[in-house]
């Protein structure tokens, strides 16, 4: 058995349709504010694309601003709507205690450099986000809420969100979103969920890498984080890259993503594994997850030596947590769960992509209880 | 991996010599500094980068195991304890025996793996008694002194690639491999205590009581800002005032953490002859009660001074040809037989 890549979360192979469009864009001449012939052509796929790409995500074109990565959406998002806010009197940023850190970040810069009141909303064990907190955080202070930013889906666990009722409750409180996870993959429509903002990736879905997407309200408008030539709507600056712009595109297009069938092989696992080592538990087992992503607990191990052994049987899967220097950290995720220091540092995330076979889960079904035993003795030792 | 030269060449001569290798850089601070500041320090996240990058040009695996909890734990904690205790301890000595050749040779072990490849400047050879332990080749840079805490298990467990090689040919071969941290500066000093200042670290964690400064008649003649700040055979800083009978100079003796007390006395006070060790490690073959002839050294880069050794059944004991001057309990005592490690243990006695 060759490698058996089972991180799709964190970047899935490029798709070829996305490749092809994307040497053919970068052998082009042309910057796409240029006024000249060159330029207009270049315009010209740009704007194909972000139509395409705006269909697809249920926006108008003129909503959506390119950026270089979903982290750096998340950032203009965040930092541009609590910016927006305070010129009325508001004063708190309120996330979800699962955020990925391009949100719990930038968060926190807020809360250290700008004086913003940072709440986190709390998870159920499930790792599904608690309405009754939030519906009671907004009845006391909801005047008092910039934005609110929750996850459509969490990249650890998978387990999608209620966004809906998020904006529901909300009120005109602007709501952001960041589903770098979710699009692609279920089904996610930015007017019908009635979403303020909301940040893509091309990258997790077949695309290149460098080049994300902010959707934002028309005419709204936010404090830039890079000035410059003002290239989209002024709140995003720097020269369009055209070429992972029409990848982008290519890849959204290409709708090769089977989530029945990926689901069925990641359920199928899941299942297996679980049989195979009693104690282990699937995190958010019994609620809407994206079809891909299982996190897994095995008690009385630890998640940096499991990835290490498998790694070595060819494996490649992910700890699904934050990376300081490399050195493993307890899931942030899965404390906001109820787990503890030790059993969310024993839990891996496995992450299934087109390109997956029953031939692979075979393989990893095979070797993985010698290398639960080995993870456990080095526990143990 | 460290992130220096000498760990990097290791690792390329091991997966060389036919071995499965995978590169494991630790971390052993909560959280680390972001750079290195000249030859001080380690584990900071440019060092984990360099071993990275030193494992991807190797082409093995790498990873980062986190021990900061039992470093701290049972080196540093054990530094400050032996401070405040009134001993001179050697944390690398320490690091090297709880650390680096048991939590990760055992969980290596567990984890299907046959040993612990270092770039420490010593060797191994197999004798009809096992793997024995041995000075490097390069004597100036031989770290046998620090590896003399290893159990002949350990040391079964442990290859040491480099001790054949000076250091200056290490860092042309590691030139030769395209390895960007062939021109690296060693480290030096203790890791944990980045500032290089001992003193000022320890008094940030112990305090500092002032305690009288005595002669050996128990009369105080000075004060000290804690006892820990001095270390036996200080002769410098002492801040005396009251002068000896016939002007001649005074050393600190001993000191005494209990009472809070810095001992001094003349330098024929402070000759050493005799030295008894607790904790006793065998790196080869056990120590009797037979005297032997050997060497006895007692600092990392220190003189091997020739002795006659034996173990009494509690302590190994040397008794030194030449007197030696100052030497503070906690450090440890290393005999050698030639260039074979014998054996070590903790100094707890002098006489």
């Amino acid at each position: 058995m060759n490698s058996v890549y089972l991180d799709h979360a964190a970047t899935t192979p490029i798709l070829a349709d996305a490749l092809s469009a994307f040497t053919s864009q970068a052998s082009k001449l042309g910057n796409p504010s240029s006024l000249h012939t060159q330029g207009r052509a270049t315009r010209k796929d740009l704007e194909d694309a972000r139509e395409s790409i705006a269909k697809a995500a249920g926006c108008l074109s003129s909503e959506i601003i390119f950026t270089a990565s979903g982290t750096e959406a998340n950032n203009i998002a965040l930092k541009g709507l609590f910016w927006l806010g305070r010129k009325s009197g508001r004063n708190i940023v309120v996330i979800s205690a699962i955020e990925h850190h391009a949100i719990l970040d930038p968060a926190k810069w807020l809360l250290e450099h700008e004086g913003a009141e940072v709440i986190e909303l709390p998870v159920t064990a499930a790792g599904v986000l608690d309405l009754k907190f939030l519906s009671e955080l907004i009845a006391k202070r909801g005047d008092e809420i910039a934005v609110i930013s929750v996850m459509h889906s969490n990249n650890e666990t998978g387990v999608l969100q209620p966004i809906a009722e998020v904006v529901k409750l909300a009120g005109d409180i602007p709501v952001h979103s960041d589903a770098v996870q979710s699009f692609g993959k279920v089904t996610l429509n930015y007017k019908e969920l009635g979403l303020f903002a909301m940040t893509l990736s091309a990258h997790k879905i077949g695309g290149p890498l460098g080049i994300g997407v902010l959707i934002l309200r028309r005419a709204v408008e936010i404090p830039a984080l890079l000035h410059g030539g003002g290239q989209e709507r002024e709140i995003r600056s720097g020269t369009l890259n055209a070429p992972a712009i029409v990848a982008f595109a290519a890849a959204v297009s290409a709708k090769s993503y089977d989530a029945t069938n990926i689901a069925k092989l990641r359920d199928d696992f899941a299942q297996k594994v679980v049989a195979q080592i009693p104690d282990a538990f699937v995190n958010g087992a019994d609620v809407d997850r994206l079809p891909g992503i299982v996190n897994i607990t095995f008690p009385r191990t630890e998640s940096d030596t499991l990835l290490l052994l498998l790694d070595g049987e060819k494996v490649s899967c992910s700890t699904g947590s934050a990376c300081s220097a490399g050195v493993h950290r307890p899931s942030h995720v899965l404390m906001a769960m109820g787990h503890d220091d030790i059993s969310a540092q024993s839990s891996l995330r496995f992450s299934f992509g087109p390109s997956n076979t029953a031939a692979e889960v075979d393989y990893v079904l095979s070797v993985l209880p010698g290398v639960i035993q080995r993870g456990r003795a080095a526990v143990a030792s | 991996m460290s992130g220096g030269v000498d760990s990097a060449v290791a690792a390329a001569r091991a997966v060389e010599a036919g071995h499965d290798v995978i590169g494991v850089h630790l971390a052993l601070a909560a959280n680390p500094q972001k750079y290195r500041s000249g030859a001080r320090g380690c584990c900071t996240i440019e060092d984990s980068h360099d071993a990275r990058r030193a494992a991807d040009v190797i082409g093995i695996p790498f990873y980062i195991w986190d021990m900061a909890q039992e470093f701290h734990d049972g080196v540093v904690e054990n530094f400050l304890s032996e401070y405040s205790a009134g001993r001179t301890p050697n944390p690398c000595l320490r690091c090297n025996e709880k650390i680096k050749f048991a939590a990760v040779l055992d969980r290596a072990r567990a984890m299907g793996f046959d040993g612990v490849v270092t770039g420490h400047y010593a060797n191994t050879r197999e004798s009809e008694n096992g793997k024995t332990l041995h000075r490097a080749v390069d004597h100036s840079k031989d770290q046998s002194y620090v590896l003399a805490v290893l159990t002949r298990e350990q040391i079964d467990g442990a290859i040491f690639p480099l001790g054949d090689t000076e250091k200056i040919d290490i860092r042309k071969e590691a030139e030769a491999r395209g390895l960007a941290v062939a021109q690296k500066p060693d480290s030096h000093d203790i890791c944990f205590v980045p500032s290089g200042d001992n003193a000022s670290w320890l008094h940030d964690r112990l305090g500092s009581e002032v305690g009288p400064i005595v002669d050996q008649d128990g009369k105080k003649i000075g004060e000290h800002k804690g006892a820990y700040t001095y270390t036996i055979g200080q002769r410098k800083g002492l801040g005396l005032t009251v002068p000896t009978a016939d002007g001649s100079p005074r050393f600190v003796l001993k000191i005494e953490p209990v009472t809070n007390t810095v001992v001094v006395g003349s330098r024929e006070e402070l000759a050493i002859s005799k030295i008894w060790g607790e904790r006793a490690i065998w790196c080869g073959p056990d120590v009797t009660d037979a005297k032997k002839r050997g060497f006895v050294q007692i600092r990392a880069h220190g003189s091997a001074l020739d002795c006659t050794y034996y173990f009494d059944g509690s302590n190994l004991i040397a008794e030194l040809d030449e007197p030696l001057l100052g030497l503070a309990t906690g450090q440890a005592m290393v005999i050698y037989d030639g260039d074979r490690v014998v054996g070590s243990a903790t100094i707890c006695q002098t006489e």
